[in-house]
């Protein structure tokens, strides 16, 4: 962050400032070292690890152990729990987006009746996160036959206003001329809203965009739930199944190359979209 | 070209009624500035006319035409807002284009279009660039290329100048006008700034509270404004305005001095005589103790009370007066062609 | 606050929000209200009928000591965790925040663990303590003592509360750091020579002032604690051992969907319901109040 410069503490020479290297490269390590560890277990056979202290270093089984994963994994292909994931977090994230953009933009640029009665409304949804009403959203789900389906994954998480509300003080901050602009210009309501007021949201679409897909990348309970058909679980979810039940030993170094290829897409997303994240994440928490 | 008529238009926000019924013809290619202080209604009847607000009454039509009920987009108009109002996500070429795309113009006649009003503006270079990439007054220039290429029948101008700095209002005022004359369009122009009514204007329309106090020509304003709102607001430094009651040859002023005008005038009326009006003259009839003075350059601005009288007085007498070199009280000579009488109660103008 | 600008019509604004509330009718307000409704009902053991039993659920649930129990767990839980990631992230972001250069590459050193999915860190730090193959557990066992959280309900605690104040560190870390940097600088050296030195210009000037953040993020993570840490509860002890990790969210699912005793889950749901309502409302009276700052 620019402000980083003119933002320090008054001393900060020697050995204060080595010290202070030296306390955030360690929390740094003890926060890195379960991913490392898991990383490392994912490179090493089932042996190395059941004989305890596994190895601290990667083992040359990478290939070998991420193959298995992806083609064979324990109850369904890994690729198979990737593709499932990508499709909820994608259809959460652009679902979401879309269904959110559009009701933005009829609450702030048109008066039409029952306005105030849907703003409060959606309102209310901010205050539900899904694992409240897991129960009788599942009967609903189940009675539209949507279990084990991608859409009864993704719906019910589009059911929230966190977006509306977001576009909606974007929109605020659109200067009225712009519109009237638009309208000299002959532009209609959907023109506005496809050619103006779209590209002008694309910052925050993206950061948007950002927050959703992890969001929906990182769901636990509702796939849990829903998705009873090996073919049908998302990776996050998927792990847990992967352990026998009983005292069988667990297949460790496919389960933890199967852990690192779930956190791939989203760490990966935060790490190159850093700045749309952050942005993302103050802005919906505002 | 086209003509622009307003019949009798009002416009009420709820009850409130805020323009009372005003009427203005526009001959082709004329341009019309509307002058007023904030808060008047002059934006109000400018929007109206662009159909950006609905009229509560009266109408208004172009070429004849009555187009009350039409979008803004089926009313043949071209709009300058204050602040731009440019798309800030599409190039200074996509922002002039944007109305000829909407309205499925050919690419080519789109291009040529734009090119021309880009040479005509002198915005060549800068077609690629998106508005926050360019100054002020280029940003202006591409707001009126925005609204040149559509080769309207009216242009529409909403205080286009407010937001440069002095010396960039000057020169683009001068463009404007020549823009003007040389494309020949019917405008009308909302302002403020008496400056730039008075300069750019064939015919003003001054407002206040939501009515047209005159209309007419510049100079015919400043020469025999019709009322005392009308003097006051043209004309810099304001006309001067000195409560009295009508004689036989003139007026009385309150501290009794009696300022011949060669006419009788009755009633009790306004006296307003303009500050560069006003000639020193030991002879004169006007005696007004002098306080500061603000020498500006080419004349000097002498501020005063008039003796015997709450009322403040300005003259602006040509060349560089000191404060010490004027007298404590000076007197001056009012000229009766210069001297404009105003009814007290209505405000009209009496008289000649 | 409302646009001075509209364009006109109604149906098709009506037609814009169409797909928003046919989505939230169906998948909110529909199971919310029934999650409400159900509450009321105690079902036959065959599903077939529910007798209607008022606020007898409700009356059961709080004399349950199972359930009140829970509620302690719950507390415990969100507490540890508030407490854990917000220190260590403080501490970070103090660190961080002392240097000129480099604080942004330790951002995102940092950061990234907030992608990483709570079910995810749950299977990560269970391989570390997992009592057969971890290898934290077993350096523990070379130190003479037993890790196992599988019987030992406070070490199961402690497992999850850790896995849990993981991934938020990040998080906490992004919101502390942001908030120092806010902090006028010429503020902190006025204090400087005044004569303070670090700790005490810590505690009397900067924590202070960075109350609204904290205060912020007390709210937000422990709304986290309570409902997005299923994953991690799930995957590392499922609730276990003897309910000692069975946190309420955890609770609503067990009894709902393994004990399939739907009246009790139904009115959990609703007493989660008020929980977050009242979270809710000391977040947004909160945001009010830094608006007006």
């Amino acid at each position: 962050m620019a402000g980083g410069a003119q933002s320090g503490m008054v001393e900060r020479r020697g050995w204060s400032l080595w010290l202070t290297h030296a306390g955030l490269i360690l929390g740094v390590m003890v926060i890195a070292f379960p991913i490392w560890l898991a990383f490392v277990a994912s490179t090493v056979t089932q042996p190395e690890i059941v004989r305890p202290p596994m190895p601290v270093l990667p083992g040359d089984q990478f290939f070998e152990n991420y193959r298995k994963a992806l083609v064979a994994g324990v109850n369904a292909p890994v690729a198979k729990m990737l593709m499932n994931s990508a499709v909820m977090a994608l259809g959460i994230a652009l679902g979401k987006i879309a269904i959110s953009l559009l009701s933005a933009f009829a609450i702030v640029y048109f008066r039409f009746p029952g306005r105030k009665a849907f703003f409060w409304l959606i309102f209310l949804t901010l205050m539900l996160p899904v694992e409240v009403r897991i129960v009788p959203t599942y009967e609903v789900v189940a009675g539209f036959g949507m279990l084990n389906s991608h859409a009864g994954l993704i719906l019910p998480l589009i059911a929230s206003a966190t977006a509306t509300f977001l576009f909606r003080q974007f929109f605020m901050t659109v200067p009225d001329e712009l519109v009237e602009a638009a309208r000299v210009d002959g532009a209609r309501p959907m023109r506005f809203f496809l050619d103006i007021l779209v590209p002008m949201s694309r910052t925050n679409i993206a950061a948007l965009f950002v927050i959703l897909f992890i969001y929906g990348w990182n769901q636990y309970l509702w796939p849990l739930l829903i998705t009873t058909d090996p073919q049908m679980n998302t990776i996050v979810m998927g792990i847990k199944q992967m352990f026998p039940s009983g005292d069988d030993i667990a297949d460790w170094p496919v389960i933890m190359a199967t852990s690192i290829l779930a956190m791939l897409p989203p760490v990966l997303v935060v790490i190159f979209m850093q700045k749309l994240f952050i942005r993302g994440l103050v802005e919906s928490e505002k | 070209m086209a003509t622009l008529t307003l019949t009798q238009v009002r416009k009420s926000f709820g009850a409130t009624e805020v323009i009372h019924g005003v009427d203005i013809d526009v001959a082709e290619g004329e341009f019309i500035v509307i002058v007023g202080p904030s808060g008047c209604g002059k934006s109000t009847l400018l929007r109206m006319v662009a159909g950006l607000e609905t009229v509560t009454a009266g109408e208004i039509a172009i070429n004849g035409q009555r187009v009350n009920e039409r979008e803004p987009m089926d009313r043949n108009i071209a709009m300058v807002f204050q602040n731009y109002a440019l798309y800030p996500h599409m190039s200074v070429f996509d922002n002039m284009a944007y109305g000829l795309k909407i309205a499925r113009m050919p690419k080519p006649e789109i291009a040529a279009r734009v090119a021309e009003a880009a040479r005509l503006l002198q915005l060549e270079p800068y077609l690629a660039r998106r508005p926050r990439e360019l100054s002020g007054g280029q940003r202006q220039r591409v707001a009126m290329g925005r609204a040149i290429v559509r080769q309207p029948a009216v242009f529409l101008f909403d205080e286009p100048l407010s937001n440069l700095d002095a010396k960039l209002r000057v020169q683009m005022r001068l463009e404007i006008k020549a823009l003007q004359r040389k494309l020949g369009i019917t405008s009308l122009y909302v302002t403020h700034d008496q400056v730039e009514a008075m300069t750019l204007a064939d015919r003003m329309i001054v407002m206040n509270e939501g009515n047209a106090e005159q209309i007419g020509a510049p100079l015919e304003v400043y020469e025999r404004p019709a009322t005392l709102f009308a003097a006051q607001f043209i004309g810099s430094p304001s006309m001067n305005v000195l409560p009295g009651e009508g004689a036989e040859d003139g007026v009385v002023l309150e501290n009794g001095m009696r300022i011949p005008l060669g006419r009788p005038v009755a009633g009790k009326v306004m006296l307003g005589i303009r500050p560069e009006h006003l000639v020193p003259d030991a002879d004169g009839p006007l005696a007004i103790e002098t306080g500061m003075s603000e020498p500006v350059g080419a004349q000097t601005l002498v501020h005063g009370r008039l003796t015997g009288s709450t009322a403040e007085c300005v003259a602006s007498l040509p060349g560089v007066h000191r404060e010490s070199d004027l007298p404590a009280v000076q007197r001056y000579a009012v000229p009766p062609h210069a001297a404009h009488v105003f009814d007290a109660a209505t405000g009209r103008r009496i008289g000649v | 606050m409302e646009k001075r600008v509209t364009f006109k019509g109604w149906l098709l604004p009506l037609l814009l929000v169409a797909p928003q509330v046919a989505v939230t009718a169906v998948f909110f307000f529909y199971p919310a209200g029934q999650a409400v409704w159900q509450s009321l009902f105690i079902p036959d053991p065959f599903g077939l009928k529910s007798q209607f039993v008022g606020l007898g659920n409700f009356e059961f649930l709080l004399g349950d000591p199972y359930y009140r129990a829970s509620f302690v767990t719950t507390a415990i839980f969100s507490s540890l965790v508030t407490v854990v990631s917000m220190g260590v992230a403080l501490v970070l972001a103090v660190l961080a925040d002392r240097l000129i250069k480099g604080s942004g590459t330790y951002r995102t050193l940092l950061i990234w663990p907030y992608a990483v999915a709570p079910a995810v860190a749950g299977v990560l730090w269970l391989f570390m303590f997992n009592t057969r193959v971890g290898v934290v557990a077993w350096y523990l066992g070379q130190l003479g003592y037993d890790w196992n959280h599988v019987l030992n309900g406070g070490e199961a605690m402690g497992l999850v509360v850790v896995a849990s104040a993981w991934g938020r560190i990040s998080y906490n870390f992004l919101f502390f750091l942001a908030g120092l940097q806010a902090i006028p600088r010429s503020v902190i050296e006025a204090a400087a020579i005044d004569g303070a030195r670090f700790w005490t210009r810590f505690w009397t000037i900067v924590f202070p002032l960075l109350s609204p953040t904290t205060f912020f993020l007390l709210v937000v993570n422990i709304v986290y604690a309570f409902f997005e840490t299923f994953g991690v509860i799930h995957t590392i002890t499922s609730g276990g051992p003897q309910q000692a990790t069975t946190i309420l969210v955890y609770k609503v699912f067990a009894d709902g969907f393994v004990g399939q005793d739907l009246g009790s889950s139904a009115a959990q749901s609703v007493i989660l319901l008020v929980v977050v309502g009242v979270l809710t409302v000391v977040q947004f009276r909160f945001i009010e109040r830094r608006v007006h700052y």
